[in-house]
This record gives structure tokens, sequence and C-alpha cells, in this order.
């Protein structure tokens, strides 16, 4: 399709428009084109375990309330009165009947029914049809995991069709260490801060960034490691290990994959019980996944701007876009709900010194973020397109060791940027296409790597 | 003993005494930190200590008491001990930390400073409850600028090498963090 913004992104020679990265026009038709009708993830089901309990969240700009009603499922409302507009809940997170409005008082059940309007009978005559003002839901909602996931487009597939495989990358980051399904939960309170830079660039970052380096070359030298040294993760544990970059360039999503040799041993140097307790988690997992296990996860990126860490720490975190230059970011950090305290405590530990506004990894990813937004502002470098060629030669070579990997064919060992020129690639079909039915399409023709 | 000051009392006199030691100390801390002097910055700190910079949530008057994310369990900005602190500061060393590369120029206002425990005297394993508030004000590049201002609830020991710090607990008064990373010390 050869659409306006498909000509911003050139696939065959891997080049980018600066454009897309600062131009607030494209920004707004971003939350149209893309925000309005993908997936995007609004928060985890152990946040909110009771009914009544909510926590509000976003959807691109749009602010949104994930809350549980009496049955016990999950609704997610756009957070603002059909009155007025008025937001009708302005706490982070609690439990509630009823969401009032403080404005004219329009009161709505925690299944987004309008319950309660002052004057129906002096100012409506009874005749308000209350059935047709409630909140205004979201098209679907979908719990992969205790991931919870929502779309404003009825037209959309299926969560589970929208990731394809990419699940089995989420999967490192939602199903527990021992390899069991699922079995994770979130600790309470969410991180959330701006950074001045557009949303893609972070979400590129996460997708699969492996020539990024020098970025982290301080925090490299100091070793914040898990066990308190070595580098910046288990390093002394991956020592042998193959980075491998997996990409679904069909729709958009990718990441990162650690590899260990087959007859790898667990020697994270992780002290007393909690080594016992990782080592048992890692015989467990052996034993269950076979030799698939030896696959551990790294970053990944669902399209549009849902992120995520699988092997350590694990997070979740998502870049909202509030402008084209201005981000807020969101993160969650995962653990094993069943794991023993202590275990939480280590993890949580070094999920704050390395994640987060002052993670002494992710602290120096925000200057280089700031920058290459600024960089893309101006008359005369707007038409000096970025270069995304990295390894372009090498897309054509999947990693074959493990064959039995659903998604074998999707990965490339080490650095590639095959994961962005398919993130950019997807945002052109999104951005050209006018629903659900072209962007199925579009997304059929892409075929292999990009 | 004879009181320091005319007209006070040995108790208040104590006070004054245990007053003014605390908020040279808290000054002389912020000091260090803004000349970049982290290695002694450091050394005033107990090899114990909990360093705690916990979330700020958006929440009902009834529970304002449930403001702010729990230590050790909940997720905060910084939640430490000495090891991590050190990282920190060897980081910052490295000349290669691009969020302090150039330096940032950094400076911490204390004030309101307030001793909470009576009980504390100024001798030697004396440990005393302050209070203060601190406003930072951070310019970096060409342009940028930023201010965050917030409580402390500290605990300070008293030691053979003088006071030290033992918790601190630092409430930046904003739930969404209105910068792009936190790069120096509360």
């Amino acid at each position: 399709m050869a659409g306006e913004f498909s000509a911003m992104i050139s696939a065959k020679t891997s080049q980018v428009d600066r454009k897309i990265f600062s131009d607030e026009e494209i920004f707004r038709e971003e939350q149209r084109r893309i925000f309005a009708k993908a997936w995007i993830f609004v928060g985890h089901e152990s946040q909110i375990p009771n009914a009544g309990d909510y926590f509000l969240s976003r959807m691109g700009i749009d602010p949104v309330i994930l809350v549980r009603d009496k049955s016990g499922s999950i609704g997610v409302f756009h957070n603002s009165c059909r009155h007025r507009g008025m937001r009708v809940c302005r706490y982070d997170a609690g439990n509630t009947r009823l969401f009032t409005c403080s404005y004219h008082g329009w009161s709505f059940g925690i299944d987004g029914k309008l319950v309660g309007v002052p004057g129906m009978k002096e100012g409506y005559c009874n005749k308000l049809d209350k059935s047709e003002w409630g909140l205004i839901p979201v098209a679907k909602i979908a719990n992969y995991k205790g991931a919870i996931w929502a779309t404003w487009d009825a037209d959309a597939v299926s969560l589970e069709e929208y990731l394809g495989d990419m699940r089995y990358m989420l999967d490192l980051a939602l199903d527990s260490h021992d390899g069991t399904e699922g079995g994770s939960e979130v600790s309470i309170g969410v991180q959330k801060w701006t950074i001045p830079s557009n949303w893609k660039l972070s979400a590129e970052n996460f997708i699969g960034d492996l020539y990024h380096n020098i970025s982290h070359r301080s925090v490299d030298m100091v070793g914040i490691g898990p066990e308190g040294t070595s580098q910046r993760r288990d390093e002394g544990f991956i020592n042998n290990a193959t980075l491998v970059s997996v990409g679904f360039h069909e729709r958009g999503h990718g990441g990162i994959n650690v590899y260990l040799p087959p007859e790898y041993v667990d020697a994270r140097p992780y002290p007393g019980e909690i080594g016992e307790w990782f080592r048992a988690a890692d015989k467990a997992r052996k034993d269950r996944l076979g030799e698939n296990a030896c696959i551990l996860g790294g970053v990944g990126t669902v399209f549009p701007n849902m992120s995520f860490r699988a092997n350590q720490p694990r997070q979740i975190i998502v870049w909202n876009p509030v402008s084209a230059t201005e981000t807020e970011v969101w993160s969650w950090y995962l653990f094993d709900a069943k794991s023993p305290d202590s275990v939480k405590a280590f993890m949580r530990e070094y999920a704050l010194r390395y994640c987060g506004p002052a993670g002494m990894t992710e602290r120096d990813d925000m200057e280089n973020w700031q920058g290459a937004t600024e960089g893309s502002v101006g008359g005369v470098v707007e038409s000096f397109p970025y270069n995304y060629a990295y390894n372009l030669a090498d897309d054509e070579q999947p990693f074959e060791a493990l064959p039995n990997l659903p998604y074998a064919k999707n990965a490339v060992i080490g650095a590639t940027e095959g994961n962005a020129r398919g993130f950019y690639r997807q945002w052109s079909i999104w951005m050209d296409a006018t629903n659900w039915d072209e962007i199925r399409r579009e997304q059929m023709k892409i075929k292999g790597r990009i | 003993m004879a009181s320091p000051v005319e007209g006070a009392s040995s108790v208040e006199a104590q006070e004054m005494r245990l007053h003014f030691e605390v908020s040279q100390f808290l000054y002389k801390e912020m000091d260090l930190v803004d000349r970049r002097s982290l290695g002694e910055w450091l050394d005033l700190l107990t090899d114990d200590i909990r360093y705690f910079v916990p979330l700020m949530l958006n929440v009902p008057f009834r529970k304002w008491d449930e403001e702010t994310s729990r230590p050790q369990t909940d997720t905060a900005w910084m939640d430490e001990g000495k090891k991590t602190l050190e990282q920190r500061v060897k980081q910052l060393m490295t000349g290669v930390h691009w969020a302090e590369e150039p330096v940032s120029r950094i400076c911490h206002l204390v004030s309101n400073v307030l001793v909470k425990s009576a009980s504390a005297g100024t001798d030697v394993g004396s440990e005393a409850e302050v209070t203060s508030r601190f406003l930072i004000y951070r310019n970096r590049v060409r342009n940028e600028a930023s201010i965050i201002v917030g409580w402390r609830d500290d605990l300070l020991r008293k030691t053979e090498e003088g006071w030290k710090l033992a918790k601190r607990t630092a409430y930046i008064n904003q739930s969404t963090l209105l910068d792009k990373n936190i790069t120096t010390f509360f």
C-alpha cells in the first residue's frame, strides 16, 4: 500500500523519516489510527483482586478505569462523566461501589451503568434513558495470564491472534520461574514519570536493541547485578549465553531471548535461601520444559506501546503518549505470587536499582531518547532520515538451534535492527489503514523477515 | 553544667545544642552532595542505613495514611541500603554516566528542621528523629531545569565520629514524577 505514511518508512533502504518522532499532526493521527484500534495493556489482575477494586489506567492519551464488578469480571471504561466529561474517579486505586461525579452528581455502578441522576424528575421528567448514558466501555477486554488488555475497536482481532507467537515471549515474563503457567503478581504502586521524548523511541529500544551497550557503560563498570556485582545483569550465570533477536514482523512485535547452552548449570551466586529457591525453580523448569528451558526471556515490545523485561528484573513498562515530544512512562514490577518474601525482597531491590527513573540502568536511557527526539526537530534535519540498516543482510538467517521452539524461524543470533524495521513497517500500515480489515490485509503481505 | 546560653535552663540549652548539631549535620550533608564530595557524604551514613524514597499516590482524605508506598514491600523510587548508595556514587564518578554527563548544576535547600524525639541527647549512642523539608533545583545542559520539593523523616545516630544518618525517608511531593530521571540524593 503506497500511503502517505508508508512513504516515510523505507523498508528496502532501512530509513525512517525523522518527522514521525516530532510532528504533532502525525502524533494526533497516531491517537486515532493506532491507539483507538490496537490492543493496549491496561494493568494486572492482581491489582484488582476483589469486587469493587479499581485502578486508574490509560489507553494512549485516554484515561480509563479498570474495575472488577460483583460477578468478578473485569471492566474497562473511559474515565469521564457522560454529562460534562469530568473524571468520575480521581484516586489512583481503591475499592468502591459507585463512581460519583463531583460536578453534577451523576453516579455510575462498577459495571459502568448510570444509576443515579440528580433531578431525574424535576429536570428530566423521568425521561432520561439511563441505559444509554453509562460510562463509555472499551469494545473488548482480554486477560492473558494476569495481564489485562483492552481495545476500543470491536473489529479488532482477538488478543490471542493479535499477539500471535509473541505470546511465547510474554510467557517468559508472566509464567512462574519454575515454568508453571501464569502465577505472576505485581507489587503495589506503579512508577509514573514524564520523559521529553517520543513514545516510539522507547518501544523501539525494548523491541530488541542489542546495539546500544555504550548507553549502559557506567552501570556495567560499577556492577549492579542481582547478586550485587558483575556488570548489570546475571552475567555470571549467562556467560555462555547467546543473545537472540526474535521478531514477529507481521504484527510489529519483537524482543530478545537469552539462549543458554543445553548443558548449562545454574550458577547464579545468589545468597542463601534465595539461591536455593532460584536453583529449585530452575530445576523444576527444566523438568517441565525440557530443551526449551534453555530459553530465558530478555526484553520485548508488543506493538504499539507495551514493553516488558522477562528475565531479571521482571517488569511491564508502558510508553503512554502525551505529545509528539513527551511520554508518560508507567512501570510495574512482576513477582512470582508464591515465592517467599525473601525472594520478592531480593528481586524488588534489584528491580529498583536497575529500573525506573532512579534506576541506574534506565536513567541513562532517558537521556538518549530525549536527545534523539530533540534531534528529530528542525527544518534542516527533518529531510535527513535515520538509519536502521544494522544487520540488514543477516536478516535472512533464522536461528535454528531449537527447531522445536514455536518461533524458531523468527529468531536471529545477535544484534539486528530488524525488529525496529518491523515495528516501523507496522506503524506505517496502521497509519495508512482506515480499519481493521485493511490492517489485516497489509499485515498478511509481510512474509518472513524485514 | 553552666548554661551556654544566658537565661536558658540546662534542658533548654541541651535542646538548643542538639538542634544546632543536627541542623549543621543536615546542611553539611547536602553541601557535600552539591559539591560532589560524594565519598565524604557516604562517610556520613551508617553501614546499616535504610534509604527510602516512596511513591506518593492520589488517595481520598479518609485514606491519607495510605498516601505513600510502604518500605521494603511496595514499589518505590528508591529503597536500598549502603551498598547500592555506594554503587550510585561510583556510577556518578565514571565520567560515562550519560544522565549526569555533562554534570548537572544541583542545589539542595534544606529547611524546617525539627527534632521530633524529645529523649534524644548529644552523647555517643544517642539517636534523634528529625524531620525537614527539601527543595532541589537541577539545571543541566542548555535549558533543562527541574525543581523537586518534599519532606524528609530521618533517624540520626551519634557515633564516635559524630552524627551519622541511619535512616532516611524522602517523600517527593509528586505522584507522577515531573522529571525524566533522578540522579541525585535527597
